[in-house]
């Protein structure tokens, strides 16, 4: 199977995994590891993880606040200047997490190259 | 340099999770806010209504049912088990408010908004708010360990329910500003109630008065603020017997006024909070039932000040608002009685001229020097180091104003007497009123109640209808405390109280019916001293002339008289404006605006827009007409609305009407009709090139701002409601009826209420506001007055409170 998938599969699952235990940054700590561990190449190193937990995060919040007919993601959207939109918000959220896990795996892959280079 | 990229991103990595972890400014840390298993996104639900939950401490089952509204109606096994599901139950949906008010009342801001918030928190603590809960706190320690048990419980149900939550569960105000939930306390129950007592009891002129008179002389003085004004409709019906009152008025000691210049005060409560409530007796009621109505008028705030709740043990059941931090319900009703308050405004602060010694240890009392005391208050800041501000405390109470604050004067201060400050046992008053059977029990309830001084109605399925005058009340000698007054004399002391059974009380009334509307308490006929200190003289007369109006009244009246919005204050001076004012000079826009007010009937509904031409009008007429008060280096007591038309229509070429700034003439009254419709007018037409109207509705646009600064998000605008300040429909801009209750006493009793709000605190339930288009539409709720714990149809959902297993 493609690394990319493979990469892209176990982060989502690992940020899943970990939220039940740590906070938010969990998905900065599953990037990390799925990096560390399925090693990506070029623009994919951040923009896989980055996808992964976009969707994960996006997909998630989409799902509980649909349920509420989006009474709060509508005021909180307004809240943080986003035009009182929720599906702004959904994707706002995504690109929060995307962009923390992104970033955390590029550091991912540097420490995994330290270790190659090392060994 | 192999190590440069890896340390490269692990800065960016560090920096990132650093970004989105901590709150910048007004911005939430987004990471911790927006992630789906943790944040906001979490409180996109509304609160669980069913299944069991288990809490520690509970001796047995507690069922709550809760209906459409989201009104839980809690029964319990004994006062105990119902006191812990009281605190449970408010924090479950109003945890985040009741922490926040307590927050606020003990001047601790600053802990969350940073040094922005220190002036506020200085002013807190300096009016003695955490003093006066630790006075309370001592009193129920040492007199009343019963309540205090039950306000223990209390706060056990709240800590039940701040125990019982993850980090994701926290309502959204923490996560939006970063914080958490922390242990709730017996002492915050008191602070909260120090919190009402402030908003109710807390305003007084007498520094502004002091500078007033001093710039303005004795004679002008109390022509603007006389003691009475030339009508009076007091609570208390004038034609009431005194003769039983044998403790006669403190006799007046010949003390001098200290006549200072007084720059700046510390903020006031809003000047409109107020109420209204009234009962007929069964005699004058349409069914033969007395029926009973309250709605008491506050700030409009999300979420509401109130929260309504049925508490109910096998001895009593009540229903009703109650206010979420204190315990039992505060204006409702059981199955024998319904009772309600407003305001009984009265001058209970006095502040004393403070003269130190050189190292401000002592204070002269007497010819002789008494010890200062220290009260340290520690004020924390958010993201800076704590501020220590040291109070000193006299045998009147706190300095509040000396060389530390808002004053330069380095060897004097003005100490505050309150009695707020007193340690009274009010939370007793309503568990005692929740249980009460009939007027003698309201009775011995009422005498736990201090302060802030209230007008309770009460109305009984026995037939009986009352109000008490209640409050701890100096017997003060005449002219006592209008002013600021020498603190080293012992004869400006308060040197005793009213007896309380000397309270201007009057049950059963010849005239069938009793009422309040904020206005004075008594006619000069009652013998102790009372002058006007800002009293109602417009709802009160609306209200009395309804109830002479007819002979018997049905609920559907009551409603009407809720929703009254006749503006009697336009009605007594438009047409004399009008008839005075000379219109030559009108243009023909301005001519238009003068027939619209011309036609208007004083009403002030929705589509009108006389409302706002009055409004701008007579706005404009006010200033105009006292610019001598506008100072900048002064504070200045402001005359009242009543004296100010009283003296526009009766002496209106006095020396007042004159406008400073136009030097080379003198103006008359109705010079100043006329140059403020003018100045109306230009304005007016301004405001419907902006907004298309000037109709009420949206010239007023009320709103109910959230608790956080109004934050606009969770926060209802454009409320389509009449009404206005000195309306019997109270309803200005983001104040007014905070709650509307109508009871009729059948047994059981039957009620309406409806408040500006919702029974959730989250802003994600619909819960949150679902109350407001109704009571905008002047409509109401059944209360559904359970009788059983048996479920009935206007249950949705039933969750039982269960007693921790492993204890």
């Amino acid at each position: 199977m493609n690394k990319n998938i493979i990469n892209f599969i176990a982060t989502v699952v690992l940020a899943a995994v970990l939220g039940l235990f740590l906070p938010w940054w969990g998905v900065m700590v599953a990037a990390f590891a799925s990096s560390l561990f399925i090693p990506l190449k070029g623009a994919s190193v951040f923009g896989t993880p980055f996808a992964a937990v976009f969707l994960y995060w996006s997909v998630y919040s989409f799902v509980l606040s649909s349920a509420n007919e989006f009474t709060l993601a509508a005021k909180i959207s307004e809240l943080l200047k986003l035009g009182g939109n929720p599906y702004v918000l959904v994707a706002m959220a995504g690109i929060i997490g995307g962009f923390a896990a992104g970033i955390a795996a590029v550091f991912g892959r540097q420490i995994a190259q330290l270790r190659s280079v090392g060994a | 340099m192999k190590y440069t990229k890896p340390i490269l991103s692990l800065i960016a990595t560090i920096g990132i999770f650093y970004v989105f972890n901590t709150k910048l400014g007004a911005l939430p840390p987004l990471g911790k806010f927006l992630n789906p298993s943790s944040g906001i996104w979490q409180n996109e639900t509304d609160e669980t209504i069913s299944g069991e939950v288990s809490i520690p401490g509970l001796s047995e089952e507690v069922i709550v049912h809760y209906d459409a509204q989201l009104i839980p109606h809690v029964f319990a096994q004994n006062n105990h088990d119902l006191y812990k599901a009281q605190g449970y139950l408010t924090a479950k949906h109003r945890l985040w408010q009741i922490e926040f008010q307590t927050y606020a009342s003990a001047g601790r801001l600053a802990e969350l908004f940073g040094e922005a918030a220190l002036d506020y928190d200085r002013t807190e603590r300096r009016r003695g708010m955490g003093y006066g809960a630790d006075q309370a706190m001592a009193y129920m320690e040492k007199y009343d360990t019963e309540t205090l048990e039950y306000v223990k419980d209390y706060a056990a149900g709240v800590n039940a329910y701040i125990n019982q939550l993850n980090p994701e569960d926290y309502p959204v105000e923490y996560k939006l500003l970063d914080y958490t939930p922390e242990e709730w306390t017996p002492k915050k129950t008191a602070l909260l109630l120090m919190y009402m007592t402030k908003m109710l009891a807390g305003g007084d002129d007498d520094l502004e008065y002091t500078n007033t008179l001093r710039m303005i002389g004795k004679e002008n003085f109390d022509l603007l603020f006389p003691d009475f004004f030339d009508q009076t409709d007091p609570v208390i019906p004038s034609e009431t017997d005194w003769s039983f009152i044998d403790v006669p008025q403190t006799p007046f000691p010949a003390s001098q006024v200290v006549l200072d210049t007084i720059k700046e005060t510390i903020s006031k409560p809003h000047p409109d909070n107020g109420s209204n409530n009234w009962a007929v007796s069964g005699a004058r009621s349409a069914t033969g039932n007395p029926i009973l109505a309250n709605d008491p008028h506050l700030g409009l705030n999300l979420p509401s000040i109130w929260f309504v709740m049925q508490l109910s043990t096998p001895e009593y059941n009540a229903f009703g608002a109650t206010i979420p931090g204190a315990l039992g319900v505060i204006s409702g009703f059981n199955q024998h009685i319904a009772w309600g308050e407003t305001n009984a405004t009265r001058d209970v602060i006095d502040w004393y001229k403070i003269e130190f010694n050189e190292d401000r240890s002592k204070y002269r009392f007497e010819g002789a020097w008494k010890d200062v005391r220290v009260r340290v208050e520690e004020i924390k800041i958010k993201g800076a180091e704590s501020y220590i501000d040291s109070v000193l405390y006299t045998h009147h109470g706190p300095v509040v104003y000396e060389k530390n604050f808002k004053s330069d004067s380095e060897w004097s201060g003005y100490a505050m007497k309150w009695v707020g400050h007193e340690g009274g046992n009010n939370q007793k008053t309503f568990l005692e009123l929740n249980k009460a059977k009939n007027y003698d029990e309201y009775t011995s309830a009422l005498k736990y109640w201090n302060a802030p001084a209230q007008n309770f109605v009460f109305a009984s399925t026995e037939g009986d209808i009352a109000l008490w005058i209640q409050g701890k009340f100096p017997n003060k000698w005449e002219g006592q405390g209008k002013f600021l007054m020498d603190g080293s004399k012992a004869e400006n002391d308060w040197q005793s109280y009213i007896p309380q059974e000397y309270n201007a009380h009057t049950k059963n009334p010849v005239r069938g019916f009793v009422s309040s509307a904020n206005q004075h308490p008594v006619n000069e006929d009652y013998p102790y001293y009372v002058f006007n200190d800002g009293y109602e003289t417009y709802r009160n007369r609306v209200i009395n002339d309804f109830f002479k109006s007819k002979e018997r009244f049905s609920v559907d009246d009551f409603k009407a008289l809720h929703n009254n919005n006749h503006n009697l204050k336009a009605a007594e001076l438009v047409p004399f404006m009008l008839a005075q004012m000379d219109t030559s000079s009108l243009t023909e826009e301005e001519q238009a605006i003068y027939n619209e007010i011309k036609a208007w009937e004083f009403n002030n509904d929705i589509e009108e827009v006389g409302p706002a031409i009055w409004r701008q009008w007579y706005g404009r007429l006010y200033n105009m007409l006292w610019d001598e008060f506008d100072s900048e280096e002064t504070a200045m007591a402001s005359p009242y609305t009543y004296q100010t038309i009283y003296l526009l229509k009766n002496h209106g070429t006095h020396a007042f009407m004159d406008v400073i700034e136009t030097e080379d003439r003198v103006e008359t009254a109705n010079d100043l009709f006329l140059m403020a419709f003018k100045a109306a007018a230009e304005r007016l037409l301004e405001i419907k090139a902006e907004k298309g109207d000037y109709k009420w509705a949206n010239y007023k646009g009320t709103y109910a701002g959230h608790l956080l600064q109004g934050l606009p998000a969770f926060s209802r605008f454009d409320i389509p409601i009449g009404g206005d300040r000195n309306i019997v429909n109270a309803t200005s801009e983001n104040h007014g009826p905070s709650w509307r209750m109508i009871v009729e006493m059948s047994s059981p009793p039957t009620a309406l209420g409806i408040y500006p709000g919702g029974q959730s605190g989250n802003p994600g339930s619909k819960y949150y506001d679902d109350f407001i288009d109704d009571w905008a539409a002047g409509e109401y709720h059944s209360l559904n007055f359970l009788q059983s714990n048996e479920t009935t149809e206007a249950i949705i959902g039933t969750q039982t409170l269960k007693p921790s297993s492993n204890e």
